[in-house]
């Protein structure tokens, strides 16, 4: 029985298993071992072994494009946390009926074309588009500021597809959130804003982690965004891993790039693993108990 | 009790926001000028324009072709995966799950990047049947997670009930399984193909000559084609986006009430 159970198990899970060792486990090692082994004059990768892309890696130009690509996606992460909570807050307290319009309304721009979404903004912050001439015509920029090829336009655009992935983790905590603890604290002494961050937001920070690591990551391996809003001044690390790729088509210099992006998404995910191991082992409900 | 206005105000904002950049391309797609600086007219000459291109139509084939075989291919193997977690709780599905659940927060342009390194390795023509392997495998993550996530309010006494009353493992299957995940497939297999159909980085970096899907043809559009017929293609896709998005909801509110 045990053994027909066994053989049971392995059926159902050996598809999977299989398909995604050999298309994302092998994939993500060999990322690694190619770093060491020398291209080939056609685009593909030599034979042997060489540590000539490691040390090609110290490009004086990559600390640069490093530290912007981690200062970018942590501003747009923080900024997206900052529209998601109030609004998330908002969604769940509206009744039903608006509640799902609302959603509604939230996840057609998650749903909608990335590219489309993308495209949408170069024409908006074009030197010809609505937002130039509007700011031209309130006085606010000069006629040959330009807004597109900019950091902050890749910061803006970024904040913008990321949005709905921040707000969707921030609802669903936020609707099943007893909202009667926010009228405790309140008829115990708390202001909106007391209340708003010592109930609240200790009350939905799981979803709070979620929201961080679905905005964060993402943004980490940019390569769209900064190539179609930004400019030379705004490339991020994503956007060197694909020159590489396409135009030099240097794949081991790419994936030693990409070894080195992969490293730095280990980063967040490892301090929220931690960070909520930490809360739940401490007493991390704490703040809510003492209320009630 | 008085609420704040704040949250209210910023929700409106947050909605503007997301629409103004949208309505504003809607709009100019139907703009008689060439660079929609300033409104010229109403004119349906981009549609008519795009009608023409042979390019475009190709691409799409393209692209619903890989997002029709990926969703089948995808949807059986997450439904066994997601099946496989939630029946047997060993230390093999404890690996199993880590292997389904972290191609989610891998940057796609991890997974694109690491795929063609071992397509290139293993010396496999990159092409359409590259990009099929590729989505395949970020779509069976998702729709495993969806699947488990229905099976976990699944009563499984249901199937022992069958099995009591003479149902063989095939017939258990086909006559109770099936129908009762059939709503989680379908939301899985939703998923997976408005993935499929949208994705442009993984498919970027594992597509060969002849293989351009439409959304790879729109950013050689956003780079180097005219805005204005572009604006009327990404109209196109919004009416489907939107036509999608209301059926699902609709769909998933009809079965809420029904239950």
């Amino acid at each position: 029985m045990t053994g027909g159970r066994k053989n049971g198990e392995w059926a159902v899970t050996a598809p999977t298993f299989v398909w995604l060792t050999l298309l994302f486990v092998i994939p993500t090692f060999l990322v690694f071992t190619i770093v060491f082994k020398p291209s080939d004059p056609y685009g593909g990768i030599g034979s042997g072994w060489t540590l000539r892309t490691l040390f090609s890696l110290g490009n004086p130009n990559y600390p640069a494009i490093l530290w912007r690509t981690a200062w970018l996606s942590a501003l747009t992460t923080a900024l997206c946390l900052a529209l998601a909570v109030p609004t998330g807050y908002c969604m769940a307290r509206t009744d039903r009926r608006f509640r799902n319009t609302l959603l509604l309304l939230v996840i057609i721009p998650f749903m909608t074309s990335f590219l489309v979404r993308i495209f949408a903004w170069k024409v908006l912050l074009h030197p010809e588009g609505l937002i130039k001439r509007g700011l031209v015509l309130l006085g606010l920029a000069h006629s040959d500021t330009s807004l597109l090829y900019t950091p902050g336009a890749v910061l803006l655009v970024m904040v913008y597809t990321s949005l709905p992935f921040a707000i969707l983790p921030v609802f669903a905590a936020a609707e099943k959130f007893d909202f009667h603890l926010i009228e405790a604290a309140r008829d115990l002494g708390a202001t909106h804003a007391g209340a708003f961050f010592r109930v609240f937001i200790p009350g939905i920070s799981r979803a709070l982690f979620t929201s961080v690591l679905v905005v964060l990551i993402p943004c980490l391996g940019s390569y769209v965004i900064p190539d179609v809003v930004g400019g030379p001044n705004s490339e991020m690390l994503g956007n060197k891993i694909a020159q590489r790729t396409f135009s030099d088509r240097n794949l081991p210099h790419a994936s030693g790039l990409s070894a080195i992006l992969t490293l730095a998404v280990l980063i967040p995910m490892v301090w929220v693993v931690l960070s909520q191991r930490k809360r739940e082992t401490g007493g991390g409900g704490s703040i809510l108990k003492d209320i009630v | 009790m008085k609420r704040s206005r704040f949250p209210m105000a910023v929700t409106a904002s947050v909605l503007v926001f997301f629409y103004l950049p949208i309505a504003v391309l809607v709009v100019n797609s139907f703009n008689a000028s060439v660079y929609g600086g300033r409104w010229e007219g109403f004119s349906l000459r981009w549609y008519a324009k795009l009608a023409g291109q042979r390019e475009i139509l190709h691409a799409l084939e393209n692209t619903l072709l890989i997002a029709v075989s990926a969703t089948l291919v995808s949807c059986a193997l997450g439904t066994l995966a997601a099946f496989a977690l939630h029946r047997y709780r060993s230390a093999l599905q404890r690996w199993h799950f880590t292997l389904i659940y972290t191609p989610l927060v891998v940057p796609e342009i991890l997974m694109g990047m690491s795929l063609l390194l071992t397509f290139v390795a293993a010396g496999v023509r990159l092409g359409l049947f590259t990009i099929f392997l590729a989505h395949v495998t970020f779509c069976i993550s998702y729709v495993a997670m969806v699947v488990l996530a229905r099976l976990q309010d699944f009563d499984f006494s249901v199937i022992e009930a069958a099995q009591d009353l003479g149902a063989n493992a095939w017939v258990t299957a086909r006559r109770v399984l099936a129908p009762m995940l059939a709503p989680g497939i379908a939301s899985g297999a939703l998923l997976a193909l408005t993935l499929s159909i949208d994705d442009f980085v993984i498919s970027f970096f594992v597509a060969g000559p002849g293989s351009t899907t439409l959304p790879i043809r729109i950013y050689s559009m956003i780079k180097f084609g005219s805005p204005a017929m572009l604006n009327a293609l990404s109209t196109l896709l919004l009416v489907v986006t939107f036509t999608l998005v209301w059926t699902s909801q609709h769909l998933i509110t009809k079965g809420e009430q029904a239950k």
